[in-house]
């Protein structure tokens, strides 16, 4: 229910007084309004939640993260091999779910 | 998807594995809090990935599920009613009220629509000026900015044919009832990140400290979920109490001040009743008197509803994690996610219904190998 997407803001307009944006998820394109991140620019990724942007994605703390994560994976290959594997629901494919 | 694939990369996954097992010494219980979460460590199997010593127990946060029975059977009489349009969330479509469910009042011929967001009800509204245009808002901090718009806005248009089912929940209560309950086993918390994407951290800095537990606010993809469980190993093992931020792309220290300001103007906090756990004070949001014209509950005059939950179901003690899907004997035979008996069975987010969904009742080796092995 609090699922929240990352999206693609493409670009800003008004709607009744309302600022309102469509955003793209991977092939989709959707409208979502933008009331409550009055900082997002068109090119931001932004989280979206039952049509309402909640959150600007922070790109700088994506990218200190996930290098972090990064080296974990590194530090795998180091270790033995995993008593288990992640199992067919790692796939990246199956990314539109909720 | 960016900042969706890149989470969810296998090799990542088990150097967090194997990181998390190198820390572990003794066995912990960690409770993620959000049905989103609860339904993608069940999807992906990252219970069965982890060490046999560190269990994960399903938490309360689905809202859906939690909604008490007497508010849906609120909604089925309201949406009942001729010249009434009743919009929901897809989610509370098919959970079944006392007798019936708003898909079956459908097909009898009720007006009832699924909205992607609430402010379609507005078009709705303004479409049909001549129907009472009612929306179920349900949801936890998270949608409460979505839904206090509406509100909002339908009272900035003049829009008099609009109203509203509130059953707002709020995490942190919930949070410190489970860790105020007698037989409360849950030694540190994943914090649902988009409810604190809203809201910010200082509640759960406040619960961290309060209670001395572990908090790691944690985002939804699988190598957010282990990555927030290894901080929270990393926590427990050296004896640390404190809140942390897994999901610091989507979650900022002050949270979101645009959405908190719009929703303290619109609703206040009330005492609620939840399914399955029972009634839990200042848990919930209801709408301030500014805005009762708007409240569909007065508006529509629904009698009291008594109701009757199933004398089977565990529910309550899986919301607060102290049992699981399979202890409970109705599981898979009884209650299935087709004819749910409870609380936890109602939505795809519910621990029973996502154990139920990705074969978890079936004969399953990992399962099999991490029970023995916890009995051992």
């Amino acid at each position: 229910m609090c699922l929240g997407i990352p999206g693609k803001l493409l670009e800003l307009h008004d709607a009744n007084g309302l600022r309102m944006g469509r955003v793209q998820f991977g092939g989709i394109v959707r409208e979502a309004c933008l009331a409550y991140v009055p900082e997002a620019a068109a090119g931001d990724y932004i989280v979206v939640h039952v049509g309402f942007a909640i959150s600007r994605v922070n790109e700088e703390e994506a990218l200190r993260t996930y290098e972090l994560l990064e080296q974990m994976g590194q530090l795998s290959e180091l270790d033995v091999p995993a008593a288990s594997d992640p199992g067919s629901g790692m796939r990246p494919d199956d990314a539109g779910s909720p | 998807m960016k900042y969706v694939d890149e989470y969810r990369d296998g090799q990542i996954a088990r150097g967090l594995v194997s990181e998390i097992r190198r820390l572990q010494t003794s066995p912990w219980v960690i409770m993620e809090v959000c049905g989103g979460q609860t339904h993608s460590i069940v999807k992906h199997g990252i219970d069965l990935l982890l060490p046999p010593g560190i269990e994960l127990v399903h938490g309360p946060g689905c809202p859906v599920c939690v909604t008490s029975l007497e508010l849906i059977d609120k909604a089925h009489a309201i949406a009942r009613q001729p010249g009434v349009i009743f919009c929901s969330f897809g989610d509370m479509l098919r959970v079944p009220g006392s007798e019936s469910d708003l898909f079956a009042l459908r097909s009898e011929g009720a007006d009832v629509r699924v909205v992607y967001s609430p402010l379609d009800c507005l078009k709705i509204a303004r479409a049909n000026p001549d129907s009472r245009v009612v929306f179920f808002a349900i949801g936890f901090e998270t949608t409460a900015p979505a839904n206090a718009m509406l509100v909002w806005r339908a009272r900035e248009e003049g829009l008099h044919n609009v109203s509203v089912l509130v059953s707002h929940v709020l995490v942190p209560p919930a949070i410190a009832a489970i860790l105020g309950s007698p037989g409360n086993r849950v030694q540190a918390f994943l914090g649902p990140g988009h409810v604190c994407a809203v809201q910010g951290f200082h509640e759960y800095e406040e619960l961290s400290s309060r209670f001395k537990v572990p908090i790691v606010i944690t985002g939804f993809e699988p190598l957010d979920i282990l990555e927030g469980v290894l901080m929270a190993v990393r926590q427990l093992e050296q004896g640390r109490a404190e809140l942390e931020n897994q999901y610091a792309r989507a979650v900022a220290r002050g949270g979101n001040r645009a959405a908190q300001e719009l929703v303290e103007r619109v609703f206040e906090v009330c005492d609620r009743k939840w399914r399955g756990v029972g009634p839990i004070p200042q848990s919930g949001y209801r709408l301030r008197n500014d805005f009762a014209r708007y409240d569909a509950e007065p508006v529509f005059g629904i009698a009291r509803i008594d109701t009757r939950e199933s004398d089977v179901c565990i529910s309550g003690e899986i919301l607060k994690g102290v049992k699981k899907p399979p202890d409970c004997p109705a599981f898979a035979t009884q209650c299935t996610p087709q004819h749910p008996l409870g609380a936890t069975m109602v939505s795809s987010e519910g621990a029973c219904a996502a154990y139920y969904l990705y074969g978890r009742h079936l004969a399953h080796p990992a399962a099999e190998k991490r029970s023995e092995a916890r009995q051992a």
